[in-house]
């Protein structure tokens, strides 16, 4: 789980929010969107026509009530944008913090000039001692240190950053630690890593992701529709009026007429779409992915094939020791005994598992050798093997114990005359059948047993992956592993398919495959040669431990370097899509409850008998609102305050459970499509009561 | 309501249920091009309709070059009925020896059958010769459902095609509905009325001496030939003034059954026709399902409606604009049948109906003929509701939404609210200038909100294509004319272009793969969004409107007002 | 500019095969096997056309069953209706005009008025009445000509075998042609003379 390292509490953000809305009043900012700023015209023509009936002495307070909720409806919308963009602010403040200038040591012709970061360009090589703030996104090229990255990533324990191999990019604006390293600037100025974050998570609330324009796009059109049947409502109330020879100017007027084109205007989603994209956004950079662009979180919520590496994601880093196996006629106790001694020079994961079994089961302690007592014999990839010869103290072996293959050592012990015991046979295809490796165990003249190496799959992750096919999405594992012991891990984890003995070319070809297929894919990658497949990936998250080529590749960059991350991300696509879906739905649901209380209202007395008193349509207040005046009034208040209500919504995403499309739709259907039909109904009664009891009205 | 009501309502959608699906299969074949029953048959007539024409029916179109194709054969087909009426007069085949029609009606007469919509402000018998009612009228009844059809397979092969730049072929959608579909269909529907008792023949009216001494004219001509066509093409352009309720055009409870079902036949059939091209049957079932319920709905509201006692004339059933053979069942079904497809014949008066079954044939109209609607036309519009339904539910479900494998974005959802806004703006805005215009206003027969339903129907009916009225409003006006007019090119082409611009951009998309993840459209859930978006949409937009119409006279009638 | 070539050559194609080979195929059919439906249904006194069994004609005459109001009187060409709408005064002044010739014309008290006669057709040419209302008029054309009771169980026998049935049983209303009627009528005097 992500470090919430840069949630600030929402109440400090009101007040800035708050400022920003009014801000936000300037005409070009509100034309960028095209419902409010229908609001925005409309609040405007009815302050005019307020002022006027002031200075005709008309009635103007009831318009004046108008025009103020009106203003409020607007502000409220800037608000919502506004309190999302806080959010992303904060860390685009706290990222600026780790760009403030800093000095590069520029290495030239073997001298060390001191010049400003900024100056620094591309294939620059500076030199980075203990306690110096790295000046620029480069590869190390010579050294080896401990970097404290916690300025970009929030991590607070430092990693390593060494020459060649995939650990060698290092980012502008992170301190070194420990030791010395020269480094190569991969970045020109102004456009380092540090900086392109900060454009993008101020850019956030600029960039409308395509499906915001498409869905932008639906909601101008409802706007003009119901411009069209507000403007043309007036034609049929003039014919309706002479029909009837009666005068209804007293409620067909402008400022109830705009008061109508704004309750119906999707005015609920039009104020919340912006808001409801940053927020998005923001969720991601709290647990801390930084995508690249709007677009790229939509598409995480699109993905529908996850290819996860073995090592790390679906299984615990490395092999593990997991039992011992003697031959016949040897003791459990001395195999362990030899192995542990064969592995105590091993410092790989597996050398080491092997002493802690041996420890654990049989209490060992594992022995330290000099150099003088002992020659550790290390893996090389002729031998295929490693061990220890016991020394004499004249420097004659006196035990030699090798481990290593099964074919190697079967090779080793039949070189020297002897025989591989056939009894270990059987054991040695169970191990490698259950996606194990055997590991024989030798001494000079014979074989003393196995060692079953084994993946350990992660706590937990089969019931993730499960749930992750219940969302409709497969999850491919991709590892070196030969193609037994890969469909061993992968039946164990539970995942899907497998891509075994993968290379990034194979890697590559897979991601083409499933697109072709018409798969939308998702992958996480670190090394160069993963770049490839990062970008052709829909979602191609690069780990930020990886290379620079890998981060450039992809289209969002995971700061806590933790492949599981994939299905959050996953995850935070589909609340984002979700969240516009829903409160699109309830918005438009909205309307109906509006009509009925509005309509009624405009045409309460039209066509009643003798011309006064409630005519037939007075029927259509089902919501037996109190006058016409605190009608109006209601709706255009409950249209103002669900704006309000629904911002803690917007920024926290609607609840996201991993279900299937129809289970998701049914529940959201039934929360926010029938909630949004009966709420208003709700709502504007409950605010007709009390600005009645209030006597805010007629 | 009489039991006898229920059993032919059965009857009816007993037999549409029964033969929609067969044809839509038949139909389905034909225009994949594969061989069917009537192939040795017909398809000489087909081949010597490219060959004369110049086809290759072979070349793939590309939606521009499909749009440019649709719209010169309509306008040519506009150009050719327009003259024909203007020099009738001296064409052969006019035994009545009418003279020539005025512009005004002329132009909306070429532009009510170009677009399928067949409006008609004139009365057949007293204005249009045998000639123009053969050649101009029964020509376009044949193309503009042809028309229609041929949008529809033109969108459904943009969902069903992977990355593809073409649409398929104008023509030979154009000729294949003509030659297989329409063409058997319309013979066997005509013989089979003419059985019962429709004229056809080329003979000047009979003047009779009626028993009691008076003398009264029989209407003839080739009227079976057309009728059956202008049911079976969704035209229902009248041969006669009164439409299906003359005793010529529809004689007896059997012809009006099979008029009747002739006017759902095709725009159901398409449905089926639609979910084979797009290997989506489920899906269609469920689009069936959504129509059916919708004209139910609307059907039972129009029944209750009827038998209600109206306290202004006193009686307890409504038989004024009605036919005694066909009764208050037959009357309603129809007018209900009618205005769900975009058919427009009447055989009762729909002005004379209660406030709340005028009402609700006025909302099917409004509703954008999609519930069955139009041949072709019907589904085409119905498809953009799925699309905008499926944009915006599809988002429910936590992934950009697509439609049977096809991302829906910016530029299809663009076309579809340009394609679903056109025809409400043009009955807004059309209605509402009406309604304060003098010019207008003279034409209205009917005061009071009766007054402003007409005005409403008259809009709705011309940018829905359906060409039924509140038949009261003289729309034989000048102004009527030309906004009609613009009104029906409106809601044919500005819905048609944005369906085969989408047509074309869809076929261009990848297909994504199908996981339980995917949004799916052949569920009862997506049923209930579907009417669900369908019915907020169109009550959204004409709630006020038909508050001051048909509701409010509802509550009038109520309450004993006249005007 | 080529698909507006095609687009001339397709429609003229199409206005022959559509606009004149269908039309006159039917026409060639009908004629042939339907002559009498396909050429108006035309009733003949002699050689001369006394009406079509299909399209009604005005009786106004008390001696005659009378058809449903018109809105074209039965004459006038093109036939069609009022189009009043429900809340329309001049649809009620007609209405209740309508229905005080019914009822001001002699008939059998207690028999409630058929709706049909109050309610003008939407063609204007309905030949058929309702039973009921056939029924109605039995007491007024009995008066007229001064018919016997045995004549007028005669005359209800007449409106009887006369009634059409909803065909199959459900199709459509029960109903009386009344120019059928009336010329049954005529000839059931004549039988009795």
């Amino acid at each position: 789980m992500a470090r919430r390292r840069y949630t600030s509490s929402n109440w400090s953000l009101l007040l800035p929010a708050a400022r920003d809305a009014l801000l936000k009043l300037a005409p070009r900012r509100e034309i960028r969107n095209p419902v409010m700023f229908v609001v925005y015209i409309g609040a405007i023509w009815t302050t005019i026509s307020v002022i006027n009936a002031f200075m005709r002495d008309d009635p103007w307070t009831f318009a004046c009530q108008i025009a103020l909720w009106l203003w409020f409806t607007v502000l409220f919308a800037n608000f919502a944008e506004a309190m999302a963009e806080g959010r992303g602010k904060a860390q685009a403040d706290s990222l600026k913090r780790a760009r403030t200038q800093v000095f590069g040591r520029l290495l030239r012709d073997g001298a060390e000039i001191r010049i400003p970061a900024t100056e620094l360009k591309r294939d620059d090589l500076v030199v980075c001692d203990a306690g110096d703030v790295i000046p620029a996104d480069g590869d190390v090229v010579d050294g080896i240190a401990s970097v404290d990255e916690s300025a970009i990533t929030g991590e607070s324990a430092p990693v390593i950053r060494e020459s060649g191999g995939d650990r060698c990019a290092v980012t502008g604006g992170t301190k070194v630690l420990s030791d010395r390293i020269v480094i190569r600037v991969t970045s020109e100025p102004g456009s380092a890593f540090v900086d392109r974050l900060i454009a993008l998570i101020e850019g956030a609330s600029r960039q409308k992701t395509p499906n915001e324009i498409a869905l932008g796009i639906v909601l101008a059109g409802l706007t003009i529709l119901f411009l069209l049947a507000v403007a043309t409502l007036k034609f049929y109330a003039d014919y309706s009026g002479a029909a009837a020879q009666q005068d209804i100017s007293r409620f067909v007027t402008v400022p109830v007429f705009i008061a109508l084109l704004v309750c119906l205007a999707p005015t609920t989603i039009g104020g919340l779409l912006s808001a409801i994209g940053i927020a998005g956004i923001d969720r991601l950079v709290r647990c801390n992915v930084l995508a690249k662009s709007g677009r790229a979180v939509e598409a995480a919520g699109d993905i529908d094939v996850l290819l996860l590496d073995k090592t790390g994601t679906i299984t615990l880093g490395n092999r593990m020791a997991t039992r011992f196996v003697p031959a016949p006629m040897y003791m459990e106790q001395h195999l362990a005994e030899a192995a542990q001694l064969a592995s105590l020079a091993d410092e790989t994961p597996e050398g080491r598992s092997i002493v802690v079994l041996a420890k654990d089961k049989y209490d060992l302690r594992a022995q330290r050798l000099t150099p003088s007592q002992a020659r550790f014999v290390a893996f090389s990839a002729q031998t295929q093997m490693s061990g220890v010869d016991i020394l004499e103290s004249d420097g004659s072996v006196s035990l030699s114990v090798r481990k290593g293959s099964v074919s190697a050592v079967r090779a080793y012990i039949e070189s020297m005359g002897n025989t591989f015991p056939k009894e270990l046979e059987p054991d040695i295809l169970a191990i490698t059948e259950s996606g194990g490796t055997p590991l024989a165990v030798a001494d000079e003249t014979s074989v003393l047993g196995l060692v079953h190496l084994k993946d350990v799959v992660k706590g937990g992750i089969k019931e993730r992956f499960a749930e992750l096919r219940r969302m409709g999405i497969r999850t491919v594992m991709i590892t070196g592993d030969n193609p037994l012991t890969a469909a061993a891990i992968a039946a164990e984890a539970g995942v899907d398919d497998f891509l075994a003995q993968a290379t990034p070319e194979a890697k590559l070809a897979r991601i083409r495959l499933e697109q072709s297929g018409g798969h939308l894919v998702a992958m996480t990658g670190d090394g160069t040669n993963d770049a490839p497949a990062l970008a052709q990936a829909d979602v191609g998250v690069a780990m930020n431990t990886g290379t620079q080529a890998a981060r450039e590749a992809g289209n969002m960059v995971d700061l806590d370097s933790n492949p599981t991350k994939l299905i959050q991300i996953v995850e935070i696509g589909k609340q984002l899509l979700m969240t516009r879906g829903s409160l699109t739905t309830f918005s438009i649901a909205n309307d109906v409850a509006k009509y009925f209380a509005i309509i009624p209202a405009l045409f309460a007395t039209l066509y009643a008998a003798g011309g006064w008193g409630d005519g037939p349509l007075a029927a259509l207040n089902i919501m037996h609102l109190h006058s016409p005046y605190s009608a109006i009034l209601s709706a255009v208040i409950f249209n103002a305050l669900i704006i309000v209500a629904l911002v803690p919504l917007a920024l926290r995403g609607v609840a996201y459970r991993a279900q299937g499309a129809s289970r998701l739709l049914r529940r959201n259907l039934l929360i926010y499509g029938l909630g949004g039909l009966i709420a208003p109904f709700a709502g504007i009664k409950m605010i007709d009561l009390v600005i009645v009891a209030m006597g805010w009205v007629l | 309501m009489p039991s006898g009501d229920l059993i032919q309502i059965l009857i009816y959608f007993g037999a549409l249920a029964v033969l929609a699906p067969l044809l839509g299969f038949y139909m389905a074949r034909v225009f994949e091009g594969k061989k069917t029953f009537l192939h040795p048959a017909l398809s000489w007539i087909e081949t010597t309709v490219y060959r004369l024409g110049g086809v290759d029916p072979k070349a793939e179109m590309r939606w521009r070059q499909y749009a440019w194709a649709l719209v010169w054969f309509n306008l040519l087909g506009f150009l050719l009925v327009f003259v024909l009426q203007l020099v009738q007069k001296w064409l052969p085949l006019n035994p009545q020896g009418l003279g020539n029609v005025p512009w005004d009606l002329a132009l909306n007469t070429a532009v009510s059958f170009m677009t399928n919509t067949n409006w008609q402000s004139y009365a057949g018998e007293t204005t249009m010769s045998y000639g123009t009612q053969m050649l101009a009228l029964t020509v376009q009844n044949f193309v503009s459902a042809a028309t229609g059809i041929a949008v529809l397979l033109a969108l459904a092969r943009g969902v069903a095609r992977k990355t593809s730049a073409t649409i398929g072929n104008f023509w030979t959608d154009l000729t294949r509905s003509v030659v297989y579909v329409l063409l058997p269909l319309a013979i066997v529907l005509a013989v089979a009325l003419v059985g019962e008792g429709v004229v056809q023949n080329l003979s000047p009216a009979v003047t009779v001496n009626t028993v009691e001494g008076g003398t009264q004219q029989i209407p003839l001509g080739p009227a079976a030939s057309q009728i059956a066509i202008k049911q079976l093409g969704t035209n229902g352009g009248g041969y006669f003034n009164a439409n299906s309720a003359h005793p010529l055009e529809n004689p007896t409870p059997v012809s009006n059954f099979l008029e009747m079902l002739a006017i759902l036949l095709l725009p159901a059939a398409l449905v089926f026709t639609y979910g084979r091209m797009v290997t989506a049957r489920r899906h269609a079932w469920i689009i069936a399902g959504v129509m059916l319920i919708l004209l139910l709905a609307g059907l039972a509201g129009s029944l209750i409606a009827e038998y209600q006692r109206n306290p202004i004339l006193g009686d307890p059933v409504n038989l004024e604009g009605k036919e005694t053979r066909f009764g208050i069942v037959n009357s309603v079904l129809w007018s209900v049948v009618t205005t769900a497809a975009s058919n427009g014949s009447v055989n009762a008066m729909q002005a004379s109906l209660s406030p709340l079954a005028g009402g609700v044939a006025l909302f099917n109209i409004m509703l954008g003929e999609i519930v069955f609607g139009g041949v072709g036309a019907g589904m085409y519009g119905m498809l953009l509701h799925v699309l905008l339904t499926v944009f915006l539910a599809g988002l429910m479900v936590g992934r950009t939404p697509e439609y049977l494998g096809k991302k829906i974005e910016a530029r299809e959802i663009q076309m579809v609210i340009i394609a679903i806004l056109a025809p409400s703006a043009v009955i807004l805005v059309g209605s509402g200038v009406a309604c304060v215009l003098p010019v207008a206003l003279a034409s209205l027969a009917n005061a009071g909100p009766h007054g402003l339903t007409e005005l409403l129907y008259a809009y709705s009916s011309a940018a829905g294509n359906n060409g039924s009225a509140f038949a009261g409003l003289n729309a034989n006006t000048p102004f009527f004319s030309i906004t009609l007019a613009l009104s029906m090119l409106l809601g044919r082409f500005v819905v048609i272009l944005p369906c085969l611009a989408i047509a074309g951009s869809l076929a261009a998309k990848k297909v994504s793969a199908k996981t339980a993840g995917t949004f799916e459209t052949d569920t009862t859930l997506f049923a209930v969004l579907l009417i669900g978006t369908i019915l907020i949409v169109g009550a959204l937009t004409f709630f006020p409107a038909l508050c001051l119409g048909p509701v409010v006279e509802h509550f009038l009638m109520g309450l004993g007002r006249t005007f | 500019m080529q698909s507006f070539k095609t687009a001339l050559k397709v429609l003229l194609v199409m206005t022959v095969l559509t606009g004149i080979i269908y039309p006159l195929m039917i026409t060639g059919v009908a004629q042939l096997l339907f002559p009498g439906k396909a050429n108006g249904s035309l009733l003949l006194r002699g050689d001369q056309a006394i009406g079509s069994t299909l399209v009604g004609q005005n009786f106004s005459s008390p001696r005659y069953f009378w058809p449903r109001p018109s809105a074209t009187n039965y004459s006038a060409m093109p036939f069609g209706a009022g189009n009043l709408g429900p809340t329309s005064q001049q649809l009620r002044t007609l209405t209740d005009a309508r229905r005080a010739r019914m009822q001001q014309s002699p008939h059998e008290p207690g028999r409630p008025l058929p709706w049909d006669m109050a309610s003008a057709s939407g063609s204007g040419l309905d030949p058929d009445i309702s039973p009921e209302a056939a029924q109605y008029q039995v007491a007024r054309i009995a008066m007229a000509r001064s018919f016997d009771s045995l004549a007028v169980s005669g005359v209800m026998e007449l409106i009887r075998t006369h009634t059409t049935a909803p065909t199959f049983g459900v199709l459509g209303e029960p109903r009386v042609n009344v120019l059928a009627l009336n010329l049954a009528l005529d000839s059931l005097v004549a039988e009795r003379k």
